[in-house]
């Protein structure tokens, strides 16, 4: 009789210590957790850096077929007042032929500006063809050094290990002379 | 740890007093004087020792330079430019550490390769050779946010580059990015953290050197022959006298090598963009990590869309993309090493007496070196299709080759002890 008592007390108590054992762990797991973060996520942008204003960008002195890079939240925006060779080139792809397919129409808002992120969506080096000596690549557009990526003169890539178009960063035209970025 | 014979004994009144509160004198005096190492190490096994005083050499000249750096963006350029023209001894400290970093990677790299060799990976080794693949990667964080720091244009777009490797990561790439750059690009914030860390993680290396020294004592030191130690007092002599002249002797030759580049050629292994200040509106036309780094580089440029291993392994490109794929075959590349002590099915270590796997570790050595050779020159034309070629064989030796050489060779008679190998080939010789 006594056996068998001491023997259910037993286990009553080893199940009641592994409750008090394992809810310790929880809480203290979730404690530490919390703990943790404010120092990985310190390492996140601060309020200084996200809070880098849009920039506004006077248009009105690109001419046909001249581009101009400035600076978007420390990184460069080219802007290009495209030809109309080069707007019929990029709407007449067949998106089949795209790794990353997306209409020219999309890209842009008035077909002459081409306004997007210049930093190759491979490894982020800055892609060449903003100057009017600059390698352009297989397809007229942009070609990124680093290692070998082509974008065509909508910006999307066309041949090389970069995934994915240059991205279009959000923008409207305040006037019919100047754009704000961002 | 284990193995010390610590019949340390002192007339010192003073260090018997100290002695029995913290046995220090005993410690060191089982662990570096009586310490019985295998009599019959060859020049291979000082590079262990050469690889901890580099980096008590880079230590030292790391907090002097950190004595006189700016870590800002405005600052950074020119306080280096300062350490080298104003700084009393600041071009010496600065070339010791430059040159120090491709002298501590040199040296790591012959120890890793004497361990490859002559199997000193094998069981009982296995937590002493994962500690060194750990310390190798620790090393290499360290170098690479080493090499930003002076915010020259190869710094900058190094950095710009290997971070964007994260980016390559599904669904949360982007964010780890932008939490490692602290912005939206590689700016004073990322510069700053990697200055924090570049001063942290040698503390951590040397934490991991204390683990992987208790490691080695345990089981002692692996030697030519692979034969593990039998009778101490046939097979073994004692650390000091014999292995500290020894490893004093291969100190001087290699401070020799090493002033050599300091005064001579202390650019020799630097990129001369690196002397101009980061601009982050103008990508320097060839991207090149420094030399240690060039045939992990390799690897991952080997994987483009139209690699046959990048089509196998994410069925068709529809797994991942070949960046995906390009960055996991470079972090594997050196992660898979921490399983060859199991891939090595061999039960004896040295390539010595295994005709069949040292040939191929040959092949193997060369391999990597092409892959150096690739990863430095821009991928174009044949050096693509060598750098996928040599890539393929990287892996097909460690995953392939090495297990099945394993199981098929017949390796030669093995002797019977160290000491029998060493007595009787003067002998078999006459």
């Amino acid at each position: 009789m006594s056996e068998t008592a001491s023997g259910s007390a037993e286990i009553d108590e080893q199940t009641r210590r592994d409750f008090l054992i394992w809810s310790t762990v929880a809480v203290g797991a979730v404690g530490t957790a919390l703990a943790v973060w404010p120092f990985i996520d310190q390492m996140n942008p601060a309020a200084d850096t996200l809070a880098l204003a849009s920039t506004e960008v006077d248009i009105s002195q690109i001419e046909v077929g001249q581009s101009i890079t400035v600076i978007w939240r420390g990184k460069p925006v080219f802007i290009r007042h495209r030809t109309q060779e080069e707007i019929n080139a990029a709407e007449s792809v067949d998106l089949a032929d795209l790794p990353d397919p997306q209409t020219d129409d999309a890209r842009v808002q008035k077909p002459e500006w081409l306004i997007m992120v210049g930093v190759c969506t491979h490894l982020g080096c800055i892609p060449l063809g903003q100057k009017s000596g600059d390698p352009k690549g297989d397809f007229g557009g942009w070609f990124c050094p680093c290692h070998g990526s082509h974008y065509d003169t909508s910006g999307r890539i066309r041949k090389g290990p970069a995934p994915n178009n240059l991205p279009v960063p959000g923008y409207e035209f305040t006037s019919d002379s100047t754009v704000l970025i961002g | 740890m284990s193995g010390g014979t610590s019949n340390f004994q002192s007339n010192s009144r003073v260090v018997n007093w100290i002695e029995h509160r913290l046995p220090i004198f005993s410690f060191l005096d089982s662990q570096l004087h009586q310490y019985p190492t295998p009599k019959n190490l060859n020049y291979f096994w000082n590079f262990g020792s050469l690889a901890g005083i580099v980096l008590v050499i880079m230590i030292v000249s790391g907090i002097t330079l950190a004595m006189s750096y700016t870590p800002h963006t405005d600052l950074a350029f020119n306080s280096v430019e300062r350490i080298m023209r104003d700084v009393n001894s600041g071009w010496l400290i600065r070339y010791i550490h430059m040159n120090g970093a491709s002298m501590f990677f040199i040296v790591v790299y012959i120890h890793i390769f004497r361990g490859l060799y002559y199997g000193s990976y094998k069981a009982p080794r296995e937590i002493l050779w994962m500690i060194g693949i750990f310390i190798l990667l620790a090393m290499m964080a360290t170098a690479f946010m080493g090499y930003v720091l002076p915010w020259g244009q190869m710094s900058f777009w190094g950095a710009t580059v290997i971070t964007n490797l994260f980016s390559a990561i599904p669904l949360v790439g982007d964010y780890i990015v932008q939490l490692l750059w602290g912005g939206f690009v590689v700016d004073n914030p990322t510069l700053n953290r990697f200055f924090s860390l570049h001063y942290l993680l040698p503390f951590v290396i040397v934490g991991l050197v204390f683990l992987h020294l208790w490691a080695l004592h345990m089981h002692h030191s692996n030697n030519p022959t692979g034969v593990e130690i039998k009778d101490e007092k046939q097979d073994t002599i004692p650390f000091h006298p014999y292995y500290t002249i020894k490893d004093m002797y291969g100190l001087g030759i290699m401070l020799i090598f090493f002033a050599f580049f300091i005064f001579f050629a202390p650019n020799y292994f630097g990129h001369p963009d690196n002397y101009i200040m980061a601009d982050p509106l103008v990508t320097p036309p060839h991207i090149v990590p420094e030399w240690y780094f060039l045939p992990f580089y390799a690897i991952l440029r080997a994987f483009t869309s139209d690699y046959w291993v990048y089509q196998i392994i994410s069925l068709g490109g529809t797994l991942m993309s070949a960046k995906l794929a390009g960055v996991i075959a470079m972090f594997a590349s050196i992660l898979v090493l921490l399983l060859l002590p199991w891939l090595d099915r061999s039960r004896v270590r040295s390539a010595k007496y295994r005709p069949l796997y040292r040939f191929f570790f040959w092949v193997f050595a060369i391999d990597c070196v092409i892959l150096g050779w690739v990863g430095g020159l821009p991928p174009e034309g044949v050096l693509v299709t060598i750098g996928q070629w040599s890539t393929f064989w990287y892996f097909f030796h460690i995953i392939i080759i090495v297990p099945v050489v394993g199981i098929l060779e017949r390796p030669k008679p093995l002797p019977d002890s160290i000491a029998a190998s060493v007595t009787s080939a003067p002998q078999a010789a006459e």
